[in-house]
């Protein structure tokens, strides 16, 4: 049994001693980033007094021990979300967007031909549409959306029609505006019955959830440090060491060559390939520590804490304010993490999240990277509240206390 | 500390929820010029009607938050029936009041001129937009939008 009580995570994180305003911090937005733990941060600087020496090729001790922190942390990552090939299979990048970018640049350029479809959806991110874009602009690829309904979540009820054509279905495992957590072991199979591959935007989904890439049999995943208690600047992009050995070179220079001459260059095998220059070693530290805390908590627990927070919330905000408090996401908790947009009767998100940090209260206001989603439901933009391993009911009683203000303000 | 009510001040929420200067003007003769605010979705379309060196008539549509609002509507309210030179003047002291100009003129000159002062007092009430940092290009849209559509001076 794990030891979560996020009564105990929440001491764990500095960040939330702090006063705002004269009120007592309640971060409400870890979807955008998460707060790290002390854990976290003593790794890095630990690294950093300790150990910090350039890794790889490097024959003095301190040389060997960032080494191995540093490939150490690409076993954790691939322990975390069960890499069949382990630790050969992870390649870090600086964010998930980067490791999109890797997708569609190495393995989309090699695979991909005009007229070939690439399938997404409407409530990606833009950093699951936009390199596709450019794709389609380089490379001819057609980029085609799976709409959203008007309950919030994917509508499959033309995926047979949608997936004409397709190579690759690229969907987000929790939409980071609505909450919605979509059924991807089961879109999984439906991509490889029709020859397709499948990735998976794990940016909310891997730190949200319980991730094991062998039982959705997902081909691609990218997922970020900072949404997961550990620092900016580190992401993860993972496939399977068949495709993974196929895949490119996407950025070159130090560190991703075998050989290099003047006639041109062999490239490095394995994940170096794929990481040019000096990597993120403190923030590799960092990740490897959040994973570790994570695992102590136990995925599982912070999962149905997340939920129950989540449902209390959703229950709480419709009972307080109705209809002038409308949720921009699926109002029952199945399927859906702790992710709460806000469209808030008469007054603009923006003014919202000011009048909400005058209570200490951090929401985002915003189109949160996903324009094609709020066009969709005729909005520029909301304030997003979202849960983490940390959050706390009190959390949502200062958001409360703070949205009646709002609506009293501008009412 | 920075207090809400140096932000929301009544006349800011007044102008935000009764608009002035809302709607169209047939173009030409006005001028149609559009302008946005890409981080926070704010967009706002002006109409300007200029005759013989006078800004005749204003209006605008779009959507944004209180300070956008309110902003454009005390500015419309400000700017209708004088002369460019004038219109111009007044974009430059509430750009000076935002922070984003030197201080050519001494606090409250501006307010001064006849006829229009209650219009340049109630401008006055975007001052503690200041305090927030992260609003002024909130307040500033709807000026840079109609300094755009008197283009440069003759």
């Amino acid at each position: 049994m794990t030891s979560y009580d996020p009564r105990r995570v929440r001491i764990d994180t500095p960040i939330q001693e702090r006063v705002i305003n004269g009120h007592p911090i309640a971060y409400l937005d870890s979807a955008s980033s998460s707060l790290p733990p002390r854990a976290v941060i003593e790794a890095m600087s630990r690294y950093y007094e300790r150990h910090h020496a350039n890794v790889h090729r490097g024959v003095f001790q301190t040389a060997n021990e960032a080494t191995e922190i540093y490939e150490g942390a690409r076993a954790a990552a691939a322990r975390y979300i069960n890499a069949p090939g382990g630790a050969d299979e992870i390649v870090f990048t600086k964010n998930t967007t980067e490791a999109f970018n890797l997708l569609a640049n190495s393995w989309g350029v090699a695979n991909l031909r005009a007229g070939d479809v690439v399938l997404i959806s409407e409530m990606e991110h833009h950093a699951n549409i936009v390199p596709w874009f450019h794709l389609r602009d380089r490379v001819g690829i057609e980029v085609r959306f799976i709409p959203v309904g008007d309950d919030f979540r994917l509508d499959l009820s033309d995926l047979e029609q949608l997936m004409r054509g397709v190579k690759l279905v690229s969907l987000t495992g929790m939409s980071n505006v609505l909450g919605t957590i979509n059924p991807i072991a089961e879109l999984t199979r439906v991509a490889h019955d029709h020859g397709a591959l499948m990735a998976v935007d794990g940016a909310q989904w891997v730190a949200h959830g319980v991730t094991d890439v062998v039982a959705t049999d997902i081909d691609f995943l990218a997922f970020s440090g900072h949404k997961m208690l550990g620092p900016t600047g580190i992401g993860v992009f993972w496939t399977r060491a068949a495709l993974l050995d196929a895949m490119p070179p996407f950025l070159g220079g130090g560190g991703m060559i075998a050989d290099v001459r003047l006639d041109g260059y062999v490239p490095a095998d394995g994940p170096a390939r794929f990481e040019a220059g000096t990597p993120p070693i403190a923030e590799a530290a960092g990740l490897a520590a959040a994973l570790r805390y994570l695992e102590n908590l136990g995925p599982e627990a912070i999962v149905a804490h997340e939920r129950s927070l989540t449902v209390d919330a959703l229950a709480r905000l419709h009972g307080e304010f109705a209809e002038r408090v409308r949720i921009i996401g699926p109002l029952d908790a199945v399927d859906r993490g702790g992710v709460i947009s806000l469209d808030v009767e008469g007054v603009h998100p923006h003014d919202v999240a000011q009048v909400l940090d005058q209570y200490g209260v951090c929401v985002r206001p915003g189109h949160h990277c996903a324009k094609p989603l709020m066009r969709r439901f005729g909005l520029a933009a909301t304030a997003r509240a979202s849960f983490g391993p940390y959050s706390l009911t009190r959390d949502t009683d200062a958001l409360i206390d703070a949205l009646g203000h709002a609506l009293t303000l501008f009412s | 500390m920075a207090n809400l009510d140096d932000l929301y001040r009544d006349i800011i929420l007044d102008h935000y929820r009764s608009p002035r200067n809302r709607g169209e003007l047939p173009t030409p003769p006005a001028r149609r010029v559009e302008g946005f605010n890409p981080l926070c979705g704010d967009e706002l379309v002006l109409y300007v009607d200029v005759r013989d060196g006078v800004l005749v008539d204003i209006k605008m549509t779009g959507h944004g938050c209180s300070i956008s609002q309110a902003s454009s509507s005390l500015m419309s309210a400000a700017v209708k029936g004088r002369p460019l030179d004038e219109v111009r003047e007044t974009i430059e002291s509430f750009k000076t009041m935002m922070g984003l100009r030197e201080a050519s003129l001494s606090e409250g000159e501006a307010s001064d001129d006849a006829g229009d002062l209650r219009s340049m007092k109630e401008i006055n009430a975007l001052a503690g937009v200041v305090k927030f940092p992260v609003r002024i290009k909130c307040a500033t849209l709807a000026w840079n939008t109609l300094e755009q559509a008197l283009g440069a001076p003759s």
